[in-house]
C-alpha cells in the first residue's frame, strides 16, 4: 500500500507534465492547467499520506523499480528509498508544487503559451521527486540534473526578451561547476566504496576513516573528507551558497510562481537534502562539515548584507532565500540535521508564500518590480499585505511563528557548537538576523505603506488577486504560521527519534539535538533582540524621509558595495566570462588554422587536395595510364625485393 | 583422386560448355536470320545463362580436377559461377531492353556477352597459367568489342580502343610474369608452382602474374583504365565489367593467391598495397567526378579494394567475408546501372549528376530505391553493403589487420560523401527537369530484385553467408 502511493505520488507530476501539451491541443489551454495542476495535487495529497505513514508510522520502504546498470561487481537501479527524509522531501515539495500549480493558473493567465509552463512546472516536480525518492547517488545525480534542466527551461521561460535567456544560461552553466563537483564526489565514492547505493556506502563509512586518495601532485588526503568536499561543491552549486549563488537573484528574470517553486521552497533545498541524506559521511568527515559551516555562515551574512539595499520586490526574497540557505548549510555543518531540514520545511512554506505575495504585487501593478514606484498599497490589496506581513514574521523569526522555531534552533546550535569555529558562525548568523529583519520590513514599508510613488494609471486599475490566486496565499500562510509550532517537538523535541525512524545514521557522540535544549536564556534571547534591531532599524530609517539616501551619500563605498552584490558579478566577469570569451574569440580568428584547419575542414580540404591530384592523374592520354601501370609494377617490384 | 573418364569430365565442365556451344549456335542462327532475329537471340542467351547456372548449381559439391588438372571444380567455383553468372544474366535482361530503345539492336550483343561468360567460367575455375591465360583473354576479347559497341560515337571507340591498349599491356606483364614463374618453378599447375623452392626469379613472376590479374579488378595502381571505359561504354556494358567480370576476377586472384603464390612470393604485401590503394583512391577520385559512370567506375575500384581486405585477412572468415563482399556488390551496382538506364533526360539516359536533382520530386519511387542502392554501397545499416563491410572489416580485426579495417573505415567515410551528395540532390534540391523512366518489365525486375535485395538483407542474412562459408571451406580444403 505505501509502495503503491509512493510510486504513484511520483508518477503523477510526470503524467501530468506529459499530458499538458496534448491537452492543450485537443481541449485548449484551460485542459492543460487542469491536467498539470490535478496530477500534482493528487500527488501532493498522496504525500500527505505517506508523510503521515513513514514519519509518524515508522514505516519505511526499498522499492525497485527497475535495473538500471547491471555489470560485473556493480550494478545501479532505479528505485524509491522511503525513509522519514523521503517522506518529509515528497510532502514539501508537492504540496508547493500544488499550491504553485494552482496560483499559477491565475498568475499565468494572459500568457499564451501557458501549457508549455505547465508542462515544465510538472515536470520539474518530478524531477525533484525522482531526485529525494532515489535510493543511490547516480538516481539522485539524474534527478539533480533534471531539475537544472526544468530550472533552465523555466526562468528561460520569456524567451522572447534577453534577460531571462541570459539569466537562464547564467543558472544552467553556474550550476555546471558544481554539478562537476558532484560528478567527482560520486565517482570518489566509487572509487573507494565501489558502489553508489546509500545503503551499502553508508554502512561502510566508519570503516573507512584511514582511508586516503592520491590527489594530481602527490598529495594524500582523507578519502571521506574529500568525498565530503565535493558533494559541498555541488550542493553549493544547486543550492546557491556563497561564490556560486550568482544565478540565483538572476534567476528572478523567471516568472514570478517559478521563484516560489523552484528558487525558494524546492529545488535550491537539494543541495540541503544532499548533505543531510549523506549525514552519515560527513559525521566522519570533520573538515569536510566545518567547511559546510563556514559556508552556510558567510552565506547567510553575506545574502542579507546584499538583500539590504536592493530595490527590485522578487530580489530582495531572492537574497533573502539565499541567506536561509545559509542557515540550512550551518545547521548542516554543526551536525544539527534536523534543524536544516526543519528550516527547509518552514522555510519553504514562508518563502513560498513571500514569493506569492510578491507575485500578487507585481501582477496588480502590470509587472512592475521596483519598490521604488510602489507603496501605500495596503489599501488596494489587504489581503496581499496580509500575507505578506505573515511571510515576513515568519522569515524575521517572530515568536510562534514557524521560522521562530526553526531559525532559533540553529542560531542555538552555532552557541552551543564545540567545534572551534563556532563563535564566527555564531556572530555572523545574528548579523544576518539582524540583516534579515531590517529587509523584510524594509520590503514591507517601501511596498504597502506610504504614498504611492507610480504611475497612477497603473494604481487605479490594481485590485486584488482572483481567488485562484490568493486561496495558495491562504495555505501557505497557515503553514508559514503554524508548521513552525506544531512540528516542533517532532522535529527536534521528544518526539525526534520516532519522527526520523532511522533516517539518520548519526555517530553516538552527536548529541546537538540534546545540547540546544539546555541553552542560556541569554542566547534564546539573542535572536529576537537581533529581530528587534533590525525592524527597529527598518522603522527609523522609514520614519525619516531622506535619512536612507542621507546615510547612503554618507557611507557612498559600503552603499555601492553592497548594491553590487560585493562585485561578485563582475569579478566573475572579469576572470572567468571574459577569460572565455577572450579564448573563444581566439579559437574563432586563428581557428581556421588551429581547431578547423587540423580538424574537420582541414581534413575535407585535404580531402580535396588529395581529389584534385587524383583527378589530373587522370588525364585521359593513353601513354600516361600505360606508364602509371609500369611505374606501379615497378614499385611493387622493387617493394617485394627490397623487403626480402 | 581417382582419375575421372572422358564423360564425367565433360559433365563437370557442362555449363561452359552449354555456354560455349550455344553461343555459336546463336551467332548461326544471327547470321542466317539477319534482322528479325535480335529479340530471339536475346531471349536464347538469357535461357542459355539461366540453363548454365541451373547446371552449376547441380555440379558434384566435391573437389575435382578435370583436363589433367587445367581446371577444378569445388565448392567456391560453383559459388562463384553462380554468383557471376546471375550479372551475366543482368546484363543480359537489361541489354535486351536497351539495345531495342536505343535502336542499336544487334544480335552480337548477347552473344559476345556469352563469350565473355565462357571466359568468366574458366578464369573462376582455373588451375594452371595456361587455362589462366586463356579464360582471362576469351573473357576479356568479348569485353574489348563491347566497350567500343556504338561504333559510331567517339567516346565508346576510344573506350575500346584504351581498354584493348591497356589490356593487351596487362596481358603481356601476366604472360611475362607466368613465364618467369614456369621457368624458375618448373610448372604451370597451381600446386607445382606453390611447392617450387624459393627464387628470386619467381618471385619476380609472382609479382608480375599479381600485376596483371590487378588489372582485371582494377586494383590501384592498375586502375587507370577503369573510369574512362566506364564512361564511354554503353550502359549495359558498363554494368557487365563491374560485375561479373570482377568476381571471376577477384575468385581467381583467391585462388591464384591461395593455391600457387608461394609464401615468400609476398603475395601479402602486393595484395596490402593493392586493396589499400584502391580504397583511398576510390574514395578520394570519386568526389571529383561529374559523370555518373565516372563516379561509379571510381567506386567499383574502391569496393574491390575492401574486397581484397578479406583475402588479406585470410583463414575461413577472411574468405567469407570476400564472397559476401563481391556478392552484395554485385548485386547492388546492377540495380544502380538499372536505375541509371531506366531514367530519360529528353532521349539520352541522364549522364552526369546534376541531372538527378530533386528526383525525389519526379520520380519518387525511383529516387527512393536509387538512395537506398547507393546508402547500400556507401555501406549504411541496415542495408546490405553494410554487412559486406562489416564482415570484411571484421575478419581484418580478428586476424589482426586492425589498421588496415582503420583506413578501410576512413576511406568509406569518405567514400560516403559522394554517395550521399547524390542523395542529397535528389532529395533536397528542386529539380531543373523533370526525368523520365522507361522501364520494360525485365529491367523493373533486375531493379526491383537488387532494391529488395539490398534492403531486405538484414532478414536473412545466411542466404548468402551460408553459401559463401561452404564455398571458403571448399577453397581452403576444410571438411
Amino acid at each position: 500500500m505505501t509502495s503503491t502511493i509512493a510510486i504513484l505520488a511520483l508518477f503523477l507530476p510526470l503524467a501530468g507534465a506529459a499530458a499538458a501539451m496534448p491537452a492543450a491541443r485537443l481541449f485548449g489551454a484551460r485542459a492543460a492547467e487542469i491536467a498539470a495542476s490535478a496530477s500534482v495535487a493528487l500527488a501532493a495529497i498522496l504525500s500527505v499520506m505517506l508523510f503521515m505513514r513513514t514519519n509518524f508510522g515508522g514505516e519505511t520502504a526499498d522499492i525497485h523499480l527497475m535495473t538500471w546498470i547491471a555489470m560485473e561487481g556493480f550494478s545501479v537501479s532505479w528505485g524509491i528509498q522511503l525513509d522519514a527524509l523521503t517522506g518529509l522531501m515528497f510532502f514539501t515539495v508537492s504540496f508547493v508544487s500544488a499550491v504553485v500549480h494552482i496560483y499559477s493558473i491565475g498568475y499565468m493567465h494572459e500568457d499564451p503559451s501557458r501549457p508549455r509552463f505547465f508542462a515544465y512546472l510538472s515536470l520539474f516536480t518530478f524531477m525533484m521527486l525522482l531526485l529525494v525518492a532515489a535510493p543511490n547517488f547516480l538516481q539522485l545525480f539524474v534527478g539533480w540534473e533534471g531539475v537544472g534542466l526544468a530550472s533552465y527551461l523555466l526562468i528561460g521561460f520569456w524567451h522572447q526578451r534577453s534577460a531571462p535567456n541570459d539569466a537562464a544560461i547564467k543558472a544552467f552553466v553556474v550550476n555546471r561547476v558544481g554539478d562537476a563537483g558532484l560528478l567527482l564526489g560520486m565517482a570518489a565514492i566509487v572509487m573507494i566504496f565501489g558502489t553508489l547505493d546509500y545503503d551499502a556506502v553508508f554502512q561502510a563509512v566508519p570503516r573507512m576513516g584511514d582511508q586516503t586518495i592520491a590527489l594530481p601532485g602527490g598529495m594524500e588526503v582523507g578519502a571521506l573528507n574529500l568525498i565530503g568536499c565535493l558533494l559541498l561543491v555541488g550542493a553549493m552549486g544547486k543550492s546557491a551558497q556563497f561564490l556560486l549563488h550568482t544565478w540565483l537573484p538572476d534567476a528572478m528574470e523567471g516568472p514570478t510562481p517559478v521563484s516560489a517553486l523552484i528558487h525558494a521552497a524546492t529545488m535550491v533545498t537539494a543541495g540541503v537534502f544532499l548533505i543531510a541524506r549523506a549525514a552519515p559521511l560527513y559525521e566522519y568527515a570533520p573538515q569536510a562539515a566545518l567547511a559546510t559551516a563556514l559556508v552556510g555562515g558567510a552565506t547567510a551574512f553575506f545574502a542579507a548584507s546584499a538583500a539590504l539595499v536592493q530595490n527590485d520586490i522578487k530580489r530582495v526574497i531572492a537574497w533573502s532565500t539565499c541567506s536561509q540557505l545559509g542557515y540550512m548549510f550551518a545547521a548542516l555543518g554543526l551536525g544539527l540535521y534536523q534543524a536544516a531540514l526543519f528550516h527547509l520545511f518552514t522555510h519553504a512554506f514562508f518563502k513560498a508564500l513571500l514569493f506569492l505575495g510578491a507575485g500578487s504585487v507585481i501582477h496588480a501593478l502590470h509587472d512592475e518590480q521596483d519598490m521604488r514606484r510602489m507603496g501605500g498599497l495596503f489599501k488596494t490589496l489587504p489581503l496581499t499585505w496580509t500575507a505578506m506581513l505573515i511571510g515576513s514574521l515568519s522569515l524575521t523569526g517572530f515568536p510562534l511563528t514557524a521560522g521562530y522555531f526553526s531559525k532559533d534552533a540553529i542560531i542555538e546550535a552555532a552557541a552551543v557548537s564545540s567545534v572551534g569555529t563556532a563563535p564566527l558562525i555564531f556572530a555572523l548568523l545574528i548579523a544576518a538576523a539582524i540583516g534579515t529583519a531590517f529587509y523584510s520590513w524594509r520590503l514591507i514599508f517601501m511596498t504597502f505603506h506610504g504614498d504611492y510613488r507610480g504611475d497612477a494609471e497603473i494604481l487605479r486599475n490594481a485590485h486584488e488577486s482572483p481567488p485562484v490566486m490568493l486561496i495558495p496565499l491562504g495555505l501557505l500562510a497557515l503553514g508559514a504560521i503554524f508548521a513552525g509550532g506544531v512540528f516542533a517537538p517532532a522535529f527536534l523535541g521528544d518526539g525526534a527519534e520516532h519522527f526520523w525512524g532511522g533516517a539518520f545514521a548519526l555517530r553516538a557522540d552527536n548529541k546537538m539535538v540534546e545540547a540546544i535544549h539546555d541553552v542560556p536564556l541569554l542566547i534564546k534571547l539573542t535572536p529576537l533582540a537581533a529581530m528587534v534591531l533590525g525592524f527597529a532599524a527598518a522603522l527609523y530609517l522609514w520614519r525619516r524621509p531622506g535619512s536612507a539616501n542621507r546615510l547612503a551619500r554618507q557611507h557612498v563605498l559600503l552603499y555601492r558595495f553592497l548594491l553590487h552584490k560585493w562585485y561578485f558579478d563582475e569579478i566573475y566577469d572579469r576572470l572567468f566570462a571574459r577569460g572565455a570569451y577572450g579564448i573563444g574569440r581566439i579559437f574563432q580568428q586563428r581557428g581556421e588554422g588551429l581547431i578547423d584547419g587540423i580538424g574537420p575542414d582541414g581534413m575535407a580540404r585535404r580531402v580535396l587536395q588529395m581529389t584534385r591530384g587524383a583527378v589530373k592523374l587522370q588525364s585521359g592520354y593513353l601513354y600516361h595510364y600505360a606508364f602509371l601501370m609500369i611505374v606501379g609494377l615497378v614499385a611493387l617490384m622493387s617493394w617485394i625485393l627490397l623487403r626480402a | 583422386m581417382t582419375e575421372l573418364s572422358l564423360t564425367e569430365q565433360l559433365a563437370l565442365f557442362l555449363p561452359e560448355l552449354l555456354l560455349a556451344l550455344g553461343a555459336m549456335a546463336l551467332l548461326m542462327l544471327g547470321v542466317f536470320q539477319r534482322e528479325e532475329s535480335g529479340r530471339r537471340i536475346a531471349n536464347l542467351a538469357i535461357a542459355l545463362t539461366l540453363l548454365a547456372l541451373l547446371s552449376a548449381l547441380t555440379l558434384p559439391t566435391e573437389r575435382a580436377e578435370i583436363f589433367g588438372g587445367s581446371f577444378v571444380i569445388d565448392s567456391f567455383a560453383i559459388t562463384m559461377k553462380a554468383l557471376a553468372l546471375i550479372g551475366v544474366a543482368a546484363a543480359l535482361l537489361i541489354g535486351r531492353a536497351f539495345s531495342e530503345t536505343q535502336r542499336v539492336g544487334r544480335f552480337e550483343y548477347p552473344i559476345l556477352i556469352l563469350l565473355s561468360a565462357v571466359g568468366i567460367l574458366l578464369m573462376i575455375s582455373a588451375n594452371d597459367l595456361i587455362a589462366l591465360y586463356i579464360g582471362i583473354e576469351t573473357q576479356s576479347l568479348a569485353l574489348y568489342v563491347l566497350a567500343a559497341w556504338h561504333r559510331d560515337s567517339v567516346k565508346s571507340s576510344e573506350a575500346g580502343l584504351k581498354y584493348f591498349i591497356l589490356g593487351a599491356l596487362s596481358s603481356g606483364i601476366l604472360l611475362y610474369g607466368c613465364s618467369m614463374i614456369y621457368g624458375f618453378g618448373g610448372g604451370i599447375g597451381f600446386a607445382e608452382i606453390a611447392a617450387a623452392p624459393p627464387s628470386a626469379g619467381l618471385t619476380i613472376g609472382c609479382v608480375f602474374a599479381l600485376s596483371g590479374l590487378a588489372f582485371k579488378i582494377s586494383a590501384v595502381p592498375f586502375h587507370m583504365w577503369t573510369p574512362d571505359v566506364y564512361e564511354g561504354a554503353p550502359t549495359p556494358v558498363a554494368l557487365f565489367l563491374a560485375s561479373a567480370p570482377k568476381v571471376a576476377a577477384l575468385a581467381l586472384i583467391a585462388r591464384f593467391t591461395l593455391e600457387a603464390l608461394p609464401p615468400h612470393a609476398g603475395g601479402e604485401d602486393i595484395l596490402t598495397i593493392l586493396a589499400i590503394g584502391s580504397m583511398i583512391l576510390g574514395a578520394v577520385a570519386a568526389i571529383g567526378q561529374a559523370n555518373l559512370k565516372r563516379l561509379l567506375a571510381y567506386s567499383a575500384i574502391g569496393h574491390m579494394g575492401y574486397a581484397l581486405i578479406g583475402l588479406i585477412a585470410g583463414g575461413e572468415e577472411g574468405l567469407i567475408a570476400l564472397v559476401v563482399y563481391a556478392g552484395i556488390y554485385l548485386l547492388t551496382i546492377i540495380g544502380v546501372f538499372c536505375s541509371l538506364m531506366a531514367l530519360r533526360a529528353e532521349t539520352r539516359a541522364p549522364q552526369n549528376i546534376e541531372e538527378l536533382t530533386g528526383l525525389s520530386q519526379t520520380q519518387p519511387a525511383m529516387a527512393f530505391l536509387l538512395a537506398a542502392l547507393l546508402f547500400s554501397l556507401a555501406g549504411i545499416p541496415p542495408l546490405a553493403g553494410f554487412f559486406g563491410k562489416f564482415y570484411v572489416f571484421l575478419s581484418a580485426i580478428e586476424q589482426g589487420f586492425v589498421w588496415l579495417a582503420v583506413i578501410g573505415v576512413v576511406a568509406s567515410v569518405i567514400a560516403s560523401y559522394y554517395y550521399l551528395r547524390i542523395i542529397k540532390l535528389m532529395y533536397f534540391d528542386d529539380p531543373d527537369i523533370s526525368l523520365r523512366m522507361e522501364l520494360s518489365p525485365s529491367s523493373r525486375f533486375v531493379l526491383y530484385a537488387s532494391g529488395v535485395f539490398a534492403l531486405g538483407f538484414i532478414l536473412a542474412p545466411r542466404l548468402l553467408s551460408e553459401p559463401a562459408a561452404w564455398a571458403a571451406r571448399g577453397l581452403l580444403g576444410l571438411p
